[in-house]
């Protein structure tokens, strides 16, 4: 667009200005059309298309990335072209629009939907209902089907959701906690290293492993054979070789709920690499002017670490932080790969995955992901009320 | 610089435009219309060549099964529904994925229809998910006939007696297996093949070099118990270790004693809910296997270690030369766990689980996969027809690994030895029982009852507690 | 002072080593594990590759010949014991060799084993063959004939993943982007509610999307194509993506783009000239985590492409290994291995943008 803008000079006269007004008429009008135009072409073509996969996939990549990059420039274009004020006005939301119209799409309705079907029982919402009728809301609600609050009485006086929250603490608590601090001194430790660039690569090297895969490495550490028998599991053979009897760790419900730590120990494994990533670009950020005046200051490499370090870096741990309990709060792959929610060590997604598609009761299961949303309402508060102090709010 | 991103962009624009238009819509339909073309051009051919002379109505290919008169399977063989496509999901991996195309082939190959399975481990969550979302499977294979339950009450089954008839199906099926078929009040599916439970397994050769005895009744079964016990060696592998599922080798052990303590009418009632956990009759079966199991000189590994074994591992231990046990109670799947090389009749082989009341006759238990219809079209009930003969589960007759439900599946259709005998066995019971969990409902039978159980055996709750969370947690 | 520093170097190396050791055992253990047999995985420990002592059986003898009676202390080969003893083994004085019993009373054996140096060195690509390659079954068909029925290759899945995972890291950090910078860096109506919308969807767990979203894309003909999954996992990463991009654009020093801003610059000139290679870091990084999670995902791909088995991902593939059996170990840990390489390219690959002086003291206190 900014060719147009350079065009657009007040010396060049009438016939220049002409030439600019219809330049960008044509431009506004036909530049949409033919994004659109290809865009739609693009979705058919992926979508209908027996070509061969390469090509599929080339086409693909330049055309899901470039149509977005172009959905962008194109807007930004017409509305730049808009007079003032309404350029100024419009130009924020052609820039968030899409992120919140995608948001709004794939996360705020089905919260909604599930929020209502929450007040009815296992099978849902009575036919010819919708949720997204309010003209049908009345009729829902006194149907049979309509049971009100009964499924958050009933969560809340049943045991397995009792568990399933006390698991989740204990997985904010410890999980959180330990990925940070792991990640914190692997960034801290290998900053001042020259094995940097190995050690990182070691501890993310967790992160690229899928669950699937976690699951047969840790059964490989977990695993337990009877008494007297040789161990296969790392765990129990080092516990046997130290006079032990053998245990099977996460599957232990005598310890219950501790067997969980063993569980969250698999994910502090694969997410300290994701905390030591963030922290180490955020450690890079420190002004080496800093740390250098503190040290000269006599201060030691720990006070440097806590007086400096820390307080530099602060936005990111709490970043870090809210990431990693949010994760821990909607954790669902581990839990279902390594024990499915057995021996005592369900949380709340693997019940409400449990609940709404296994047992088929949507009611119960929808219930269960709203207490899961309130249940961290405290966390998202605690973290705007920091970026309030950051005063970027 | 921006000019040349612009004209960058255009020429990118319109390469994909082009790609789209040349690739585009017009790709698919030629490709269909080829695959229907060639089909149809099979089954004209086929006409063609075998039944030149023959009046136009019976030109059907040739095919080695019985089809239901009048229906689709019938219109689908005489090649109505060629190159259409009938979708089933299931919970089939390596390699029953595998045998279940294999038993697919017969029915492909002479109606041009293709069956595209689509199945993971995962099955359960995602046909639920599908479903919810309007975009059901055309087939389902549900081999928990207790989520089936809750699919047919929420009005998403179509049921196959409205294109079948009733005569034809009893022809096909055992009474007893017509009547399992029958939820939310209708009929929600046909069977397809089914695992025979009451059988012990023994490591054959070894039992026999150490003079053990085949028990003939409980107390025979106890006393081989206690005299391996007395030898030193602990006489049963049990696992109840399964991931999510923890716990429903142990259900299986509850049903089988509650076929064997009480009566059938009991066990029906039970499994609807009528008589509860915590009734006499449940916690008498569970006490009576929990004699077994509860005797750390009885059980490999001890009491403990039966919660945290993998139910699939728990028998290799009575392959080792010397065995470290010696029996084990499973369906007749677990061969497919048994160690590679081990064979059949010569390294293991299986007993009938002994009654413990004579008056109760000789039950047994079994546990099969229904196929439940979703979508109504033609084709997809010619599949369905299919289903209700045994060919369509021929891939595991063949290979084993399963038997078919159907009554018309005679011995000689089996190539295993096994299966054929367990089938003689199934044949000889004096009455048979669907795996009770599988038919209560999803809460129940794939929730409470197994973690219940897995609580029981792992110690941390008595019988009543346990018995009452599970009553408790019967919806409604 | 030259003697300290020494003494930090090697406790700041150490204390890494260390470390980096406890991280890596897991991943050793599934590295060794993928060249060993099945059978060798399910009896033995991986461990055991490196040199050990261990008994092994030099005679065996019949406790029958040997006119033992089992139910008294017996004395074999030196040693003495019961039964029981006798069963865990009862070791020599001088402890070099030890007599057990193996088996039961009736069928049972004595073996009389020495301690020698060994290691569990049979390795094998058997594994790395049937999950590249694809896992041959064999069938009889009713008329008795035995086929080999070939397994699937993984290149097709590996395609399907990389299809599926470019185009869904690069958008939603694209429209994060731009989002990000409308946050931080315009002012208009609604933005803060915008935003904690934006940051309270961050804990919306996926699972309760997939209905809804699976009923929209069979209305809008979008199941099971590519761009139905590009979507949504940018759906499901962008309150991430958004919340991330912003603590870092926030953050960038106000004057040089207050500056752009006086040259007359446009918005969106100061954000693809100045914002975006200023941000190079955290796109990078937050592109890292973004691929790892679309690479590694399963129930988003089992869900929104499960209908053609020629879409399945490497995830779907390496879950199908399993099989109905359950017990192939030995194939999960090769799958496991494969299915890491790429993403650890990435990573490697995009590492140097993680050094000192890009980020330039952007980070603030």
């Amino acid at each position: 667009m900014a060719q147009l803008d350079n065009v657009n000079d007040r010396n060049e006269g009438f016939v220049a200005n002409v030439v600019a007004w219809l330049g960008r008429a044509f431009l506004a009008l036909i530049i949409p059309l033919i994004a659109f135009a290809a865009i739609y072409l693009g979705f058919i073509f992926l979508r209908d298309s027996n070509a061969p996969k390469w090509l599929i996939t080339v086409v693909a990549i330049i055309w899901g990335v470039g149509g977005f990059a172009l959905l962008f420039w194109v807007f930004n274009g017409i509305v730049e072209r808009l007079p003032e004020p309404w350029s100024g006005r419009l130009q924020p939301f052609v820039f968030v629009g899409p992120a919140v119209a995608i948001l709004m799409w794939y996360l705020t309705l089905p919260v909604y939907r599930t929020g209502w079907l929450g007040l009815f029982d296992r099978d849902g919402l009575p036919d010819g209902f919708s949720v997204f009728a309010p003209w049908t809301w009345p009729a829902a609600i006194q149907s049979d089907s309509f049971v009100g609050l009964q499924n958050y009485i009933d969560i809340f006086t049943q045991d397995l959701l009792q568990v399933a929250l006390r698991n989740n603490l204990m997985w904010i608590v410890f999980g959180s906690t330990l990925s940070v601090i792991f990640g914190l001194l692997v960034a801290v430790l290998a900053d001042r290293s020259k094995f940097e660039r190995v050690s990182k690569t070691f501890i993310f090297l967790p992160m690229a492993i899928s669950f699937v895969g976690a699951s047969v490495i840790w059964n490989f550490m977990y695993e337990v054979r009877p008494a007297g028998e040789t161990q296969i599991g790392l765990l129990n053979a080092v516990t046997v070789a130290l006079g032990g009897t053998p245990h099977p760790w996460d599957k232990w419900v005598a310890i219950a709920p501790w067997n969980n730590l063993f569980l969250i120990l698999i994910v502090v494994w694969l997410q300290a690499g994701f905390a030591m990533v963030l922290f180490s670009a955020a450690l890079k950020g420190i002004p080496e002017e800093l740390l250098e005046a503190g040290r000269i200051d006599g201060a030691s490499e720990i006070q440097v670490f806590f007086r400096i370090m820390l307080p530099s870096i602060r936005g990111t741990i709490i970043t870090v932080w809210t990431t990693i309990v949010i994760f821990t709060l909607k954790i669902f792959d581990v839990v279902w790969v390594m024990t499915g929610g057995q021996f005592g060590t369900h949380v709340i997604a693997t019940q409400f995955y449990r609940q709404s598609f296994t047992a088929r009761n949507a009611g119960i299961g929808s219930a269960i992901a709203i207490i899961l949303l309130l249940a961290v309402v405290p966390v998202m508060i605690y973290n705007l009320k920091q970026f309030r102090e950051q005063e970027a709010f | 610089m921006k000019r040349q991103l612009f004209v960058l962009l255009t020429a990118l624009l319109i390469l994909g435009l082009i790609l789209s238009a040349c690739g585009g819509a017009e790709e698919v339909p030629p490709a269909v219309e080829e695959a229907v073309e060639q089909v149809v051009e099979k089954v004209e051919e086929k006409v063609a060549e075998e039944k030149p002379a023959e009046p136009v109505e019976e030109a059907m290919p040739e095919v080695s099964f019985d089809v239901p008169p009048g229906g689709a399977l019938e219109k689908a063989l005489a090649g109505e529904f060629a190159g259409m496509s009938v979708s089933v999901d299931g919970p089939f991996t390596n390699p029953d994925d595998i045998l279940f195309a294999e038993s697919m082939k017969a029915f492909e190959d002479a109606t041009g229809i293709t069956v595209n399975y689509i199945g993971d481990k995962e099955f359960e969550g995602r046909l639920s998910i599908a479903v919810d979302a309007g975009n059901p499977p055309d087939i389902a294979d549900f081999p928990q006939p207790g989520l089936l339950a809750n699919f047919a009450r929420q009005g998403h089954i179509v049921d196959p007696t409205t294109f079948i008839s009733e005569d034809w199906l009893k022809q096909q099926y055992n009474q007893s297996w017509l009547d399992m078929g029958n939820m939310a009040g209708q009929t929600a599916g046909v069977w397809h093949r089914f695992n025979g439970k009451s059988l012990v397994w023994y490591p054959k050769a070894q039992f026999e070099a150490a003079g053990y005895q085949i028990p003939e009744t409980w107390d025979d079964l106890l006393a081989l118990t206690q005299t391996i016990a007395d030898d030193g060696d602990t006489a049963w592998c049990i696992g109840i270790e399964s991931g999510a599922a923890t716990g429903w080798a142990a259900t299986d052990w509850t049903e089988e004693l509650m076929l064997r303590t009480t009566s059938l009418e009991n066990y029906d009632k039970w499994t609807t809910g009528e008589l509860a956990f915590s009734s006499p009759e449940v916690k008498n079966a569970i006490e009576t296997w929990s004699n077994i199991w509860f005797n750390p000189d009885y059980v490999f590994g001890g009491t403990d270690s039966i919660v945290s074994t993998f139910f699939g591992d728990s028998p290799t231990s009575m392959f080792e030369d010397p065995p470290k046990c010696w029996l084990h109670k499973q369906g007749n799947f677990i061969t497919g766990f048994f160690p590679e090389g081990a064979e059949a009749d010569v390294d293991y082989s299986f007993f009938y689980l002994p009654a413990v009341d004579d008056a109760y006759g000789k039950p047994f238990l079994v546990a099969g996969d229904i196929m439940a219809m979703f979508n109504d079209r033609p084709e997809v009930r010619a599949l369905m027809e299919y289903f209700t003969l045994p060919e369509s589960a021929s891939g595991w007759l063949n290979n084993g690994g399963a038997l078919a439900a159907h009554q018309t599946a005679t011995p000689d259709m089996y190539g295993v030895d096994l299966e054929r005998g367990i089938a003689t066995l199934v044949n000889q019971a004096t009455s048979f029982r669907f795996d009770g969990s599988d038919l209560m409902p999803g809460e129940v039978g794939a929730g409470s009852f197994w973690t219940g159980m897995t609580d029981y055996v792992s110690g941390v709750a008595d019988l009543d507690t346990v018995t009452k969370q599970i009553d408790d947690s019967w919806p409604q | 002072m030259k003697k300290n520093q020494w003494l930090s170097t090697v406790l700041v190396n150490g204390a890494l080593i260390l470390l980096v050791l406890f991280w890596s055992i897991p991943t050793i253990g599934l590295f060794v594990s993928s060249f060993r047999n099945r059978f060798d995985i399910q009896t033995s420990g991986w461990w055991t590759i490196v040199p050990h002592r261990a008994w092994e059986t030099v005679t065996v003898l019949d406790p029958k010949e040997l006119g033992l009676d089992s139910k008294s202390i017996m004395q074999v080969e030196g040693v003495e014991g019961t039964f029981e003893e006798l069963r865990q083994g009862v070791t020599s004085p001088d402890g070099d060799t030890q007599v057990k019993w193996v088996g039961n009373r009736r069928l049972g054996r004595i073996e009389v084993q020495e301690r020698v140096w060994t290691a569990n060195w049979d390795f094998t690509l058997e594994n790395y063959k049937q999950v590249l390659f694809g896992r041959d079954t064999e069938i009889t068909r009713t008329d008795g004939t035995v086929t080999t029925v070939p397994g699937q290759d993984m290149t097709q899945a590996f395609l399907n993943s990389l299809t599926v995972a470019i185009p869904s890291t690069i958008i939603p950090i694209l429209i994060a982007a731009f989002a990000a910078y409308a946050f931080a860096w315009m002012r208009f109506p609604g933005r803060r509610w915008l935003f904690i919308m934006v940051v309270g969807l961050l804990v919306v767990p996926l699972q309760i999307a997939l209905v809804p979203i699976l009923s929209d894309y069979q209305k809008l003909g979008l199941n099971g194509t590519f761009l139905a999954i590009w979507l949504a996992h940018t759906g499901f990463g962008l309150a991430l993506a958004t919340y991330l991009l912003y603590n870092y654009i926030s953050t960038l020093p106000r004057e040089t783009l207050e500056s752009a801003f006086i040259d007359g610059a446009s918005h969106f000139t100061v954000f693809t000239r100045l914002v975006l290679p200023l941000s190079v870091p955290a796109l990078a990084s937050f592109a890292i985590f973004q691929f790892l999670w679309v690479w590694n995902d399963y129930l988003v791909a089992l869900v929104f492409l499960g209908v053609d088995p020629n879409n399945k991902v490497v995830t779907q593939r390496l879950a199908d290994l399993t099989g109905t059996f359950g017990n192939a170990w030995h194939l999960l840990t090769a799958g496991a291995f494969i299915s890491m390489l790429l993403p650890l390219i990435v990573f490697i690959g995009l590492q140097r943008f993680f050094v000192r002086g890009l980020l330039a003291g952007s980070v603030k206190g």
